[in-house]
């Protein structure tokens, strides 16, 4: 009884174990496809690795951070890069996620061309300089009924170097049947607290990402992040600036204006911020304190809903109606808007009736 | 009508065959590899494509697993492991037969690639494997047996797929979509297959 138990366990572990060893080495054989070069951008960097594994991991490896989501199962579509040569036949996995004009350009998911030869490539200059980081969340703020400001501590890599008003991508986990998602959230942090990144999250009704980050991140987890993207940051010039913005759009505007404040930085300069009602307000109390530190800032806080009868002493109306009053002539102006898309436009046609300059508009749409 | 195993050896290999491909058909009379019928049978071109990866490893490894157990299970007494074993053997072939054809041919991978893993896993593939056992084939006999029950297979999904092409999805009730109307047309199909039956006994 006992020898034919072991019997047949000895003879199932020699056949697993003999078929994982071939399997292992036919592996090694039959896949070496010896170093490859992975030539971006032109020649302006030239990398050489092992073939065999996905072009999005050989990047990674080499500290070159593509965003990716879904960790290259070929269903997030972050990943898209251009591959020019060596990339092989787009496959049936990344197909559905290309567009007509993609597969013109050569975009392909990285996580889906394999490195069986030596590739050439292009990818974006900025995500030369972003990195992948994981870090902790030390603390998760409520800063009105939807909003919340989350504090990240960077443990690998330490520190971000990045510009005030740019953004990172926050990866959310796996929950309750939702896939991990990249949602990309303003800096709020000043780029002088290096060891930290804050941003301020606004709820999504059904958003996959928010409801993670409301109902099931919990101070002390792990988080990741990439970063730092976008060019929407302060310009060199000293023209006076005005800045416009709605709800979680108040984040890399409160990061600019605090970097000023360090910098010292005394432009003339002009904030307004559209809320329904004073609910919708936050940092009141430390943007009007900033206007003591910074001598030409002035903070205007617009409520376009408030009770009439309130006590509220501020604006009233939408910024486009109440900007006129502050600024009647917006020609040498630059301005900052952060927001949704309907604010954006409203406000930009509204400054550009009083001689605001296109080159000197700059802005970060949430679509 | 005489037992195929004992004709002279060419008649009975295509004998086998030709049963095993159409009054033995897996999928329409056994109801076997169910699953990637369901999934992948949208397209004829992907349901060749399938079906060409399931003739090509029911043929394998029905001669492997012939070879397994005929000189390891049976001397060893551990006929009882087949069905662990067989499974083990396949999963074990399909992921070499990948890697060998990753690295031929890109376009046979690209084709084939995603439908390998699928193999793995399908029932089909094990059910030959088993119903071998209840024969008195020798090798080569197995042989023929898997390619015709792989055939036959490919054969149901290929004509499947071309009657989905043809089935205007938005003109059904909404509930018989997808794989509601699948299964009625793999039942019609299916009773049309009994007309084979008895026509050759293996």
């Amino acid at each position: 009884m006992l020898a034919s138990i072991g019997l047949a366990i000895g003879f199932l572990a020699i056949l697993t174990l003999l078929l994982a060893i071939l399997l292992v080495f036919a592996e090694r054989r039959i896949l070496n496809y010896g170093p490859c070069t992975l030539d971006i951008n032109d020649g302006k960097k030239s990398l050489t690795v092992t073939g065999g594994s996905s072009l999005l991991s050989s990047l990674a490896e080499n500290d070159i951070f593509i965003p990716s989501a879904c960790g290259g199962r070929g269903s997030c579509a972050y990943c898209k890069v251009q591959v020019l040569d060596g990339g092989g036949m787009v496959g049936p996995v990344e197909e559905p996620y290309l567009t007509p004009e993609d597969i013109k350009a050569n975009v392909r998911l990285s996580c889906q061309v394999k490195v069986r030869r030596d590739i050439t490539l292009a990818i974006p200059d900025e995500l030369f300089l972003a990195k992948r980081f994981q870090g902790k969340l030390v603390h998760k703020r409520k800063l009105t009924y939807d909003m919340v400001e989350l504090r990240i501590a960077l443990n690998n890599p330490e520190s971000i170097e990045f510009a005030a008003g740019q953004y990172i991508q926050l990866e959310s986990q796996e929950y309750a049947g939702r896939d991990a998602v990249m949602r990309a959230y303003s800096i709020s942090s000043i780029p002088s607290d290096n060891r930290h990144v804050e941003v301020i999250i606004r709820k999504v009704p059904e958003g996959i990402c928010t409801t993670w980050v409301f109902d099931h991140l919990q101070e002390g987890q792990d988080v990741y992040l990439s970063g730092p993207f976008g060019d929407f940051k302060l310009s060199d010039s000293k023209a006076p600036a005005v800045f416009l913005a709605g709800g979680s759009g108040m984040a890399p505007i409160w990061s600019i204006l605090r970097d000023m404040r360090e910098r010292g930085d005394d432009r003339e300069a002009i904030y307004f911020f559209s809320g329904r009602n004073q609910d919708d307000l936050f940092f009141t109390e430390e943007l009007f304190a900033l206007e003591k530190e910074l001598p030409n800032f002035s903070y205007v806080p617009c409520l376009t809903r408030e009770d009439p009868d309130s006590d509220w002493k501020g604006e009233r109306g939408r910024i486009p109606a109440v900007l006129p009053k502050y600024i009647p002539d917006t020609t040498a102006y630059e301005a900052y808007l952060c927001g949704s898309s309907n604010l954006i436009d409203a406000c930009v046609d509204a400054m550009k009736q009083r001689g605001l300059q296109e080159p000197n508009i700059f802005y970060d749409k949430f679509e | 009508m005489d037992d195929a195993a004992n004709l002279t050896s060419f008649a009975s290999v295509m004998l086998i065959f030709i049963s095993a491909a159409f009054t033995d058909n897996i999928l329409l009379t056994r109801f076997l590899g169910m699953c990637s019928v369901l999934g992948v049978s949208k397209k004829v071109d992907t349901s060749l494509g399938l079906g060409a990866a399931v003739i090509f490893v029911t043929t394998c490894t029905s001669g492997l697993n012939y070879l397994v157990y005929r000189y390891l299970l049976v001397p060893l007494e551990l006929e009882y492991l087949r069905l662990i074993v067989f499974i083990v053997v396949i999963a074990a072939f399909v992921q070499f037969v990948e890697m060998v054809v990753e690295r031929i041919s890109e376009g046979l991978y690209n084709a084939l690639g995603i439908f390998l893993p699928l193999i793995t896993v399908n029932c089909a593939i094990l059910g030959v494997s088993l119903f071998m056992l209840g024969t008195p084939y020798n090798l080569l006999q197995t042989l023929a047996y898997g390619a015709g029950a792989g055939t036959g297979w490919a054969l149901a999904i290929a004509i499947i797929g071309g009657i989905r092409e043809k089935i205007n999805e938005q003109a059904l009730p909404r509930g018989l979509a997808g794989p509601g109307i699948t299964l009625i047309v793999i039942g019609i199909m299916s009773l049309a297959f009994v007309g084979f039956s008895g026509m050759i006994r293996i």
